[in-house]
């Protein structure tokens, strides 16, 4: 993998756009990784929280991932982890005490799975994969895209079940008292049967893509 | 250098970096985090009583609880802060309570962590106005799926009956301790 710091200069500018934009289709950490399982499933009862839950995660894996770049040189590779996950836990730490500091409802809603963020695979899984391997810049687009592809995905989970399980989305009303709201959306298993059909959907988008190309 | 002593000092390095760091950020955002704490319980006493001008903190027979006084300076209730167990931890709320104990002012949760979107919703405004002017004699209760007919029961969050059964639970055993004090 040490080739591609060698093969930077043809085409930069694509393998940029590239390594930025895959994060949110071709290689989307939720949808075609399966990553970071636990706060997609556990914190999405609302398009709020999941939009919460990203952002916290955009910051985390973005800076992360820019210092993990940054002294991927001179880490030995024996501890390199315990050195990765020291630095995704002190940014863990400063986006937990600032959600404290200043959006304190917010982080009573997100409880337990702020601080867990130390332990989701996406971020180490980015640090070990990319980001130990690859130049700062390279890096940074990588985890940004990673990321915002992660909130992304998060939010639509969220806001789906929000919007059967409560009547609202962002917490305005946009179904008609009418509508029974589905409960079950709210608890564990509306969050397996969400993503379940989400996972669904883009395969089959995907299929008809690729037999479009072909025909 | 030999590889095993580069370890060593990577490492410390790193450590140190990042306790330098947090402790930088801690000591900025830790008094905020207090204030905001504080903030919230001393707000919660306006609320849970309402016309509440002024207040006094006492504590008597290890029960800690608030005085609240209007303008002129009559006492118009108390606020009490209790705590126990709900569905999945520990659920503090502020209780508002008429001088003679028979009837709840208001109820404020300060802190909860029930599941989202389902037990959390105790932290909401629609479950916790149910509170206001219930009486409490001879103990709080609650009802599910339908609006209550007495006079001292509430209505429980539906799929959450565990955590809104905890919050009358709470509220019925800190006003039966705070009677014993009184």
């Amino acid at each position: 993998m040490a080739s591609q710091d060698t093969k930077k200069d043809e085409g930069r500018a694509s393998r940029a756009s590239i390594e930025f934009l895959k994060g949110f289709w071709k290689e989307n950490p939720t949808l075609v990784m399966l990553l970071g399982m636990c706060p997609t499933l556990a914190v999405t009862t609302s398009a709020v929280n999941g939009l919460t839950m990203g952002l916290a995660v955009v910051f985390v894996l973005t800076c992360s991932s820019l210092i993990v770049s940054l002294v991927r040189n001179i880490v030995p590779s024996q501890v390199r982890i315990p050195v990765f996950v020291i630095i995704i836990a002190t940014f863990v730490t400063m986006v937990d005490l600032f959600l404290k500091a200043f959006l304190l409802d917010l982080s009573k809603a997100l409880g337990p799975f702020i601080p867990l963020i130390v332990v989701n695979c996406i971020i180490l899984g980015r640090a070990e994969a990319f980001a130990s391997k690859n130049k700062v810049w390279l890096s940074f687009l990588d985890a940004f895209g990673v990321s915002l592809g992660f909130t992304v995905t998060l939010v639509f989970l969220g806001g789906i079940r929000e919007i059967l399980g409560m009547r609202t989305f962002f917490g305005m009303q946009v179904l008609g008292n009418g509508f029974e709201p589905w409960i079950v959306m709210l608890l564990p298993p509306g969050a397996f049967i969400t993503l379940g059909f989400l996972l669904g959907a883009k395969n089959s988008i995907d299929r008809k893509l690729a037999q479009k190309k072909n025909s | 250098m030999n590889n095993r002593v580069k370890m060593l000092l990577i490492m410390t390095l790193f450590a140190c970096i990042s306790g330098g760091v947090l402790s930088f950020v801690y000591l900025f955002s830790a008094p905020l985090i207090e204030a905001n704490i504080l903030e919230e319980q001393r707000n919660s006493i306006f609320l849970v009583v309402p016309g509440t001008r002024d207040y006094d903190e006492k504590a008597k027979d290890g029960v800690a609880y608030f005085e609240c006084k209007d303008s002129s300076g009559t006492l118009i209730g108390y606020a009490l802060p209790i705590e126990g167990n709900g569905y999945q931890g520990v659920i503090k709320l502020m209780a508002g309570l008429k001088p003679d104990l028979s009837e709840l002012t208001g109820i404020k949760v300060l802190q909860q962590v029930e599941t989202p979107g389902l037990g959390g919703r105790i932290g909401e405004k629609g479950f916790q106005e149910q509170f206001k002017g219930v009486k409490t004699e001879p103990a709080i209760g609650y009802v599910k799926n339908q609006a209550p007919e007495k006079d001292t029961d509430i209505q429980a969050i539906t799929g959450a009956t565990i955590s809104s059964r905890s919050v009358v639970a709470i509220l019925n055993k800190g006003i039966e301790k705070f009677r014993t004090v009184q």
